[in-house]
């Protein structure tokens, strides 16, 4: 239960890097993932990402069962975007090469494959970073992390009792299921779909209103300490930033660069188009 | 912008705590394959209507990213902001509803379901998929199906573990006027 997030502890220059910086570069880089829709670009990153990998030495069987989830994810959305607008990628490109005619409306076109390309290559350049970040931090050194980046600390701190309080709650619910199941409320496909949202409720009262006394008590113990009387707080987990911080920050920062460079000046809007 | 009190901070740690907890681990499997029925919207509601809506805002911002973060899928953004609005919205009832002070039967109860019926629509129908195009560049008329979808099953799910939580939260509390002087 300790290890929710996946947390990874293994001595590499990446797990020594502060959250906050790799936060930072995450959300860059996902941000200049998210914007541009080359397929080129995108490739570049994902071989960056695989790179970092490397030096993360985290391993393909530590993870192995989130990229299973997210592969069937990605290919059943493509499945969808592909039933439902089979001529997505001609509205796009504004041309048909056709490949391959199958019925109606459905057909193959160089134009369709090259947008699915887009949304996988998406994909491919944007978890792996995800995982890496979820793989290598801390979770009690999120919040600090959070905080350093300009989130207000009171926000950060309401991060920091989430994490906190997430292993008290699942266990809390844990015993709630198993009394209820020792009272014989049925909780599987067995029952009907509208039980079963009744009797869910039924584990969910104890645990919720359980947990609305838990704020009173929280938020009492805070103001006895004065929490939130000055501007500022320091934090436990707080670090400085050292060069690989830098580094991480500053590559976060060419790679949304660059995809904002791209879209201006080289393919004249998000889509790389090699069909005009 | 809005001074939090202690108990705001702490209504969003707890909030975001159990919507993640809720979304991770409470999966109750519905008859469409892949879709999970997502209860957490139901403790939203709770969350929106007891302590308003930016506490119910900043909570599924921060609940849902959690969830996307330790599913390891990415974070999916238009979804993540999506759950904020719809707390939100939701919360825009607290007033209404009164939660604290009244008990929760009869109108508040429609009140309170006419508030997140609404919220899921606006939320689902129209935020996550407007959001789902402009990002992602997805078809419209694909992340407007699946949008509808889920509108109609997060609606459903907050009638009725929604209602049953407020419901139960407020036959909880001391009444207003349970005490009588002698």
């Amino acid at each position: 239960m300790t290890n929710l997030f996946n947390y990874i502890d293994r001595p590499s220059p990446v797990h020594r890097m502060t959250g906050a910086a790799k936060l930072v570069c995450l959300l860059l880089w996902s941000f200049g993932a998210m914007s541009s829709f080359d397929p080129r670009f995108l490739f570049a990153l994902f071989v960056l990402a695989v790179v970092l990998f490397k030096i993360s030495k985290i391993k393909v069987k530590d993870i192995s069962f989130m990229l299973w989830f997210t592969f069937v994810f990605c290919m059943l959305n493509n499945l969808l975007i592909y039933l439902f607008s089979p001529q997505h990628g001609t509205e796009i490109y504004g041309t048909a090469h056709e490949i391959l005619h199958i019925a109606g409306r459905y057909n193959i076109t160089q134009e369709q494959l090259l947008y699915h390309l887009n949304v996988i290559l998406k994909y491919l350049a944007t978890i792996p970073i995800v995982l890496l970040f979820v793989t290598t931090t801390d979770p009690s050194e999120f919040a600090a992390s959070l905080n350093r980046i300009g989130v207000s600390y009171k926000i950060s701190y309401a991060v920091a009792l989430a994490l906190r309080y997430i292993p008290d709650i699942q266990r809390e619910y844990h015993d709630i299921t198993l009394s209820l199941q020792a009272r014989g409320v049925e909780l599987s496909k067995k029952a009907s779909l509208v039980n079963r949202l009744k009797s869910a409720s039924q584990t969910l009262i104890p645990l919720i209103l359980s947990s609305m006394d838990r704020i009173e008590i929280i938020s009492n113990a805070m103001e006895l300490r004065s929490f939130g009387k000055n501007k500022k707080r320091t934090w436990y987990r707080h670090r400085a930033f050292s060069a690989w911080d830098y580094g991480a920050m500053i590559l976060g920062l060419v790679i949304l660069l660059v995809s904002v460079a791209l879209a201006a000046f080289v393919n004249h809007g998000r889509y790389y188009n090699p069909f005009v | 912008m809005k001074k939090f009190s202690v108990k705001d901070i702490v209504a969003i740690g707890i909030g975001a705590a159990l919507f993640f907890v809720l979304g991770r681990f409470v999966a109750i499997p519905s008859p469409v394959p892949n879709t999970n029925i997502s209860i957490q919207y139901g403790l939203l509601s709770l969350v929106a209507v007891v302590y308003g809506p930016v506490v119910a805002l900043i909570s599924g911002l921060i609940g849902h990213a959690l969830v996307d973060f330790s599913f390891g899928w990415g974070i999916w953004w238009s979804w993540v902001i999506t759950s904020g609005i719809v707390g939100c919205i939701m919360g825009l009832s607290q007033k209404k509803v009164d939660i604290i002070n009244e008990p929760f039967a009869g109108k508040r109860i429609v009140t309170f379901n006419i508030y997140q019926i609404i919220a899921n629509l606006i939320g689902w129908a129209v935020v996550a998929p407007v959001l789902d195009i402009v990002i992602y560049a997805e078809p419209a008329n694909k992340v407007f199906i699946q949008g509808l979808f889920a509108a109609a099953s997060n609606a459903v799910t907050t009638a009725v573990v929604g209602t049953l939580l407020c419901v139960a939260y407020s036959a909880a509390k001391p009444k207003k006027d349970s005490l009588s002087k002698k």
